[in-house]
């Protein structure tokens, strides 16, 4: 295919889950705003407030980017796991398959349409949380790359998730066993420097913690781990992720007899 | 001329060990009207399947109007729509949405792809559905959906697997009509269906399959001449108490009361009124008793059954 005509089956694909996840906006766009509007409340304001200062800012500062990127981590996965197996599900994803756009192109579009959730779903909660504290960024570009890469990194993961996935409870064990723990283990809302050491060394094992502390030092420049060693990380996973996506696609794994 | 479809040697053994097609040889020339027939599980949406990118072959050669599928994939993709026997379609989106963005997914533009989703949503009678979502249309719609869909990147080759299951018998005409014209406009079309009189109205060259191979390739005309005797239904004026006694042919009285009558081929029909009229007989019509096809259709499968069990006797 041209150049041309690849970039419009890109932004086809690209504007297709966009129309989805707003089409079943409150179902993907309000429940997070929700969620996390009480998280703020909670966690934030009456239980924040007796806790004190963490890394040098209040209880309620120092959770926000944590609540941002856990917003996007899991919107971003959601919607690529849960728009791919359903097209799997329905054989809708045969119009792809009998199309001409090539490998890259679909898992390309994807990533960009759960990107776009993610990101959005970002958007909305850091709106949210003005409503409840003032936020400066420490540094503008580490918070957009950071955003961007993690965003990307875990639309590919629920893209490898909806290309395994044979049922419909396939794609909510990942979210639930390991996403959401790795999350709330990840440091949103505590430094690990509060651990033993021995669960200070635990938690290095988490690649969840890297991404929520990058994007902390973007915002209020503090972190538990160095910011550029997570953003090399978020970069090697994302290469090796999207080598296994398109090798599963190639060989058709779950799409194809 | 380079054939529209070329199947050379396809095999395809699933992951169960089960062998659907046993080397498969096939070709459609360009502008036919092409059947391809057989029982269920013969194989056939097993080889339309590889042809269309949803099945991996075992091995075999596959080549859409000269493009081999292992080396120019996506010039024989952009030859080729395709019409799937299930729907296969998100049924929450609308018709207009779903057509476009197929057009998008061969790089055509939305405003190139509104066009051609206008005309055939219009041609199949979609185009006041167009806003409609899909879950809401009737079985025939959603089946002329399909069509659309598989028409909107313009393919010089259309496969549609049994393109009018479920559909009533003035819809299944129209369709016919449609295919007919977009046949005759250059469209090379490939069909399978379970209604042979489908195949027997519609399609010049026919291939049977069973049990993963090609039993007859041939074409409609010369597979009908294999038919030694022909049946015809007489309605007569008056009601017949028994069959009459005719010299030459056998016949019967069926269960509507109308005289079957079995004509060996080249005998003609005109003895048949004599003996009638001579018997005072009035016949007021007469029709083929369907469906001629189905009959060598049955009649080659048995045989192929009969062989494939020889065979096994053979081995055990």
């Amino acid at each position: 295919m041209r150049i041309e005509a690849l970039w419009v089956a890109f932004y086809t694909i690209v504007i297709r889950e966009i129309r989805r996840f707003t089409r079943i906006w409150p179902q993907t766009l309000l429940p997070p705003a929700v969620t996390m509007t009480l998280y703020f409340i909670i966690f934030g304001n009456l239980i924040g407030s007796r806790i004190g200062q963490m890394g040098g800012f209040t209880y309620m500062q120092f959770i926000v980017p944590g609540l941002i990127m856990m917003a996007v981590i899991t919107n971003s996965y959601s919607n690529v796991v849960s728009s791919f197996f359903s097209m799997k599900f329905q054989r809708s994803i045969e119009e792809l398959l009998v199309s001409p756009v090539p490998n890259w192109v679909i898992l390309a579009g994807y990533v960009t349409g759960g990107m776009a959730r993610g990101l959005g779903i970002g958007l909305i909660v850091t709106l949210v949380s003005l409503a409840f504290t003032h936020l400066t960024i420490h540094n503008l570009p580490m918070v957009v790359i950071t955003v961007f890469l993690t965003s990307a990194l875990f639309s590919v993961g629920g893209f490898i998730n909806a290309m395994l996935a044979t049922k419909f409870d396939d794609i909510s064990i990942v979210p639930t066993f390991v996403l959401t723990p790795l999350t709330y283990l990840g440091g949103v809302f505590y430094s690990i420097g509060l651990l033993p050491d021995f669960w200070q060394g635990v938690s290095m094992a988490n690649p969840i913690l890297y991404m929520v502390n990058g994007f902390r030092y973007g915002i209020l420049g503090v972190s538990d781990v160095n910011p550029f060693v997570s953003l090399g990380m978020i970069l090697v996973f994302i290469v090796l992720l999207s080598l296994v996506a398109l090798r599963m696609l190639q060989r058709g794994k779950g799409i194809r007899h | 001329m380079t054939n529209a479809l070329e199947i050379e040697g396809l095999t395809k053994q699933y992951g169960d060990g089960f062998q659907a097609l046993k080397g498969i040889d096939l070709h459609v020339s360009q502008g036919d009207f092409f059947a391809l027939l057989g029982p269920n599980g013969a194989g056939k949406s097993t080889t339309l399947g590889i042809v269309s990118s949803l099945v991996n072959k075992s091995s075999g050669k596959v080549r859409v109007f000269g493009y081999d599928i292992d080396t120019h994939l996506v010039q024989a993709k952009l030859n080729l729509g395709v019409v799937p026997q299930e729907f296969n379609f998100n049924q929450f989106e609308k018709v207009f949405d779903i057509v476009t963005t197929q057009a998008g997914y061969y790089g055509i533009p939305l405003g190139r792809a509104s066009q051609s989703a206008e005309k055939y949503l219009k041609q199949l009678g979609l185009w006041d559905k167009r806003n409609t979502p899909a879950r809401m249309l009737s079985g025939g719609m959603k089946r002329r959906l399909m069509i659309a869909r598989a028409l909107v990147h313009e393919p010089k080759l259309l496969i549609l697997d049994e393109p009018t299951a479920g559909v009533d018998i003035e819809l299944r005409r129209s369709m016919w009509a449609f295919l007919e014209q977009i046949n005759r406009e250059g469209t090379t079309i490939i069909l399978t269906t379970h209604y042979l009189e489908e195949a027997e109205a519609l399609c010049r060259n026919i291939a049977i399959i069973d049990r993963g191979r090609i039993v007859k390739h041939t074409s409609k005309r010369d597979l009908l001449q294999q038919l030694s005797v022909e049946t015809f239904i007489l309605d007569t004026e008056q009601e017949l108490d028994g069959a009459p006694a005719l010299e030459g042919v056998s016949c019967r009285i069926n269960n509507e009361g109308a005289l079957e009558v079995d004509v060996e081929k080249g005998q003609g029909l005109n003895a048949v009124f004599a003996q009638l009229d001579a018997l005072g007989i009035k016949v007021v019509s007469m029709r083929t008793k369907a469906n001629r096809l189905e009959e060598l259709f049955l009649r080659l499968v048995e045989e192929n059954a009969s062989d494939s069990a020889k065979d096994l006797e053979g081995a055990a």
